[in-house]
């Protein structure tokens, strides 16, 4: 059986690249809504939080990395063009990143007095990134080429993408603590759910209407039958959830993942859904996957590698999160 | 404002104010696990203290290195994408297997270096240690072997203006590759030794005379100065590599303009390019044709063979200098703290006082070493292959002024902030000395199994 290979792999490598976005986006979603909820925590909820990610923030960040580097390596010509349209949000994004990271490690090593300083750094870091991650997603939804108005649809898709952050940040508190700070994270969830919900409809309604083409995927018959369950379901899930939290926290701290597992769900089938509209363009109507790859030499010899050391390093994340399994105690490094 | 220089200021910015701390931590998590091995072989308390004030360092730095090296890896679109467009065959997967074998890998044993130690068995903990030292130390390899790679390209052939790789091998073990690896991972070891050595003078000058004082003091300096001379042997043999593949660059590194025997070794001076002569110039006869040709008749290339396609001199010139000298600078530094703590088993004063900015000498020496190579590049990104200019990209010059100011400003206060916290911790564990409570990890083995 031949394969036909320079079909295939920029296909596989779409697949891969959309795989680490989506991981990022759950895992570093949490780190930043738990930065974002800073604003609404005391110092020594503040500290719990920042246990509770602690060990992870890290690893989580490098699937970005992972995301990003795929793009450059195997869509070089997208990764150029995305990144140059997109060159002032990425700058708040890395800016974001590098605020985010340091005051994690500086807010623990700096005088007492000092500390306040940066925790409020950790938590505008954090809202930055945030916030620029949504304004790039809304202006790569709108086709990269925007005007005023697409820049006001921006700013709306990075409060929602925020707010969704802010609402992964709350389940993953859920999660690993107890107590009042459980409690008053299960509020927080419901709140930002309001606005996360807003953001899913607001991008799933400009997609289409951006874009003829895109229009032309979702509102035909009968592609309108299958695709259908992806909007209800993820409505479902919302509805759910928005009900949930009036149970939380259960005796015996049952369920206590639940809320993190159903917005992961939720993620991954609003990711499911851009990826379909995109499909097969990586620059919105103007390159697609097979125009924008490398040569596939290129890909080869990086999928080779990726097949090897993807699943370790996915066997191996798995493991770290064990060591820190259960609820988040204080961090030390003895 | 002309966006390409902008751009190149902006990419050595960012690239500069990275490498200060893989230059740290490369060396510093083998030197953790050496803290480590030595507390299990003599059950000496002090060397744990010793790991436990520099895990602290260790933590700071890697987070620094790894938001800037995200940044990095963010520069190579937003601001050069005739990189990719040109290389991007043969830059792709060596960046993609940094990313996979080393980036993750030490991110993700990090945590459980950090913070897991009552949560995993010792054994486990040491293994994360090697680990994430291993990955930094990996992580090293592959962007050496692509940086090398653009300084001596092979294995590749040129189809329609894009490079395709043809021979991988040779590609990640091209001509400049060994060295320039073999100098960068010793001047990271040169780096933390003096950091180390330097901090821990610090302490002393501040009446600290515990013996995890001592025991870091000690690692340090004999460190140092075990390693000078071997990074001097490597750095030699980096340069006749050089001359070897890239003659213009050692000719712009010795400010020669002619080519021809019984070259000067020039000490000062001021390259006019202009005028294509140094002005007061400070010489030993014979001296560059001494050491790169072991022969005062030896030919040392000049710059007036290549001209047009030399970099400039001035920089590269001046870079090297300060290299050198902070070598020089730093061999007798080390030798004399090594007989002082040796044969008198004490550190005069007056050395103290000297090896505590020598702790940053390192950062000195590595900046600069970075900077005479990859100036000495230009006019090339790819040598022969691709020039800086034909690789910027369309970004408008307002754009990159506002993101450099930014990054310029922002970097100069971390680094504030990151050199007050050495200091900070340096004068705490002083006050503490021996006297810490240690943890309660040492009241039982250190293989104590997974806390429950």
């Amino acid at each position: 059986m031949t394969l036909d290979w320079p079909t295939l792999l920029p296909l596989i490598f779409a697949g891969l690249m959309g795989l680490a976005i989506l991981i990022y986006v759950i895992l570093d979603g949490f780190d930043l809504g738990i930065g974002i909820l800073f604003a609404a925590a005391g110092d020594a909820e503040q500290d719990t939080m920042i246990a509770a990610i602690g060990p992870f923030w890290d690893a989580n960040e490098t699937w970005l990395v992972l995301a990003v580097g795929l793009l450059l390596v195997a869509f070089p010509l997208a990764h150029g063009t995305i990144l140059t349209a997109l060159y002032i949000p990425v700058f708040l994004l890395l800016v974001g990143l590098i605020l985010r990271g340091v005051a994690f490690d500086f807010r623990a090593k700096v005088p007492a007095g000092h500390k306040h300083r940066w925790n409020r750094i950790f938590f505008l870091g954090s809202v930055i990134a945030s916030l620029a991650q949504g304004y790039m997603l809304g202006i790569y939804v709108l086709g990269l080429d925007v005007g005023l108005g697409g820049m006001a649809f921006g700013a709306l898709v990075a409060l929602c993408l925020a707010a969704a952050y802010a609402a992964m940040g709350a389940a993953w508190v859920i999660y690993k603590t107890e107590g009042e700070l459980q409690k008053k994270a299960v509020l927080w969830l419901r709140r930002a759910l309001v606005l996360t919900a807003l953001g899913m409809v607001a991008v799933s309604l400009a997609t289409p209407l951006a874009s003829p083409r895109i229009f032309d995927k979702w509102f035909v018959w009968p592609a309108m039958l299958y695709l259908s369950p992806l909007p209800v379901l993820s409505a479902v899930l919302f509805a759910w959830l928005w009900r949930q939290t009036f149970h939380l926290p259960k005796a015996g701290d049952r369920h206590a993942l639940t809320p993190f597992l159903t917005l992961a769900a939720i993620f991954t089938l609003g990711f499911a859904g851009l990826a379909w509209s995109f499909y097969p363009f990586v620059v919105p109507d103007r390159l697609t996957i097979w125009q924008a790859a490398s040569a596939p030499e290129s890909l080869a010899i990086i999928l080779a590698g990726t097949v090897v050391v993807l699943p370790i390093i996915i066997f191996y994340s798995f493991y770290a999160y064990r060591v820190f399994g259960g609820k988040a105690t204080d961090l030390t490094y003895d | 404002m002309d966006p390409l220089i902008l751009s190149r200021i902006q990419f050595g910015a960012n690239i500069s104010f990275h490498i200060l701390f893989p230059a740290i931590t490369i060396a510093l998590g083998w030197m953790l696990l050496f803290f480590k091995l030595r507390y299990n072989v003599t059950g000496d308390t002090a060397w744990m203290r010793a790991y436990f004030t520099w895990v602290k360092v260790f933590a700071l730095s890697f987070a620094m290195g790894v938001v800037s090296g995200v940044t990095m890896s963010f520069q190579f679109g937003t601001n050069w994408p005739g990189y990719m467009e040109t290389v991007g065959n043969i830059a792709g997967p060596l960046l993609a297997y940094e990313i996979l074998t080393a980036f993750f890998l030490e991110a993700a044993f990090l945590g459980i270096m950090l913070f897991g130690f009552r949560r995993v068995s010792n054994r486990i903990h040491t293994l994360a240690t090697v680990l994430v030292a291993g990955g930094t130390t990996l992580s090293a390899f592959w962007i050496i072997a692509l940086n090398s790679w653009m300084q001596t390209p092979v294995g590749f052939e040129m189809r329609d203006g894009v490079a395709h790789a043809t021979d991988w091998w040779a590609i990640v073990f091209n001509p400049s590759m060994p060295y320039r690896l073999v100098h960068m991972l010793l001047a990271s070891g040169l780096t933390v030794s003096f950091l180390i050595a330097g901090l821990s003078a610090l302490r002393y000058l501040y009446s600290d005379r515990s013996e995890s004082m001592w025991k870091a003091l000690r690692t340090g300096v004999f460190t140092a100065a075990i390693l000078i001379p071997i990074q001097i042997f490597a750095g030699d043999q980096h340069g006749l590599n050089t001359l070897e593949h890239q003659p213009q660059k050692i000719a712009a590194m010795e400010a020669n303009w002619n080519t021809g025997p019984n070259v000067p070794l020039v000490l000062f001076a001021l390259p006019d390019e202009a005028a294509r002569e140094n002005k007061f110039e400070l010489t030993i006869p014979d001296g560059a044709s001494l050491i790169l040709r072991h022969s005062a008749s030896g030919v040392v290339p000049g710059l007036n063979d290549y001209a047009g396609n030399h970099p400039p001199v001035f920089p590269v010139f001046w870079a090297f200098r300060t290299m050198v000298g902070t070598g020089v600078l730093m061999l007798v530094v080390s030798w004399s703290a090594a007989f002082f703590l040796k044969r008198r088993h004490s550190l005069p004063r007056p050395l103290a006082l000297v090896m505590v900015p020598m702790a940053l000498s390192g950062w000195l020496a590595t900046l600069a070493g970075w900077y005479t190579t990859e100036i000495g590049r230009q006019p090339w990104l790819v040598t022969g292959v691709l020039k800086t200019v034909d690789a910027v990209g369309p970004v408008a010059g307002s754009q990159v002024a506002l993101s450099l100011a930014v990054y310029l400003i922002l970097y100069a206060l971390l680094l504030i902030a990151y050199l007050g916290v050495l200091v900070y911790l340096a004068l705490k564990a002083a006050k503490d000395g021996d006297a810490s409570p240690l943890p309660g990890v040492l009241d039982a083995p250190l293989s104590q199994p997974v806390a429950k």
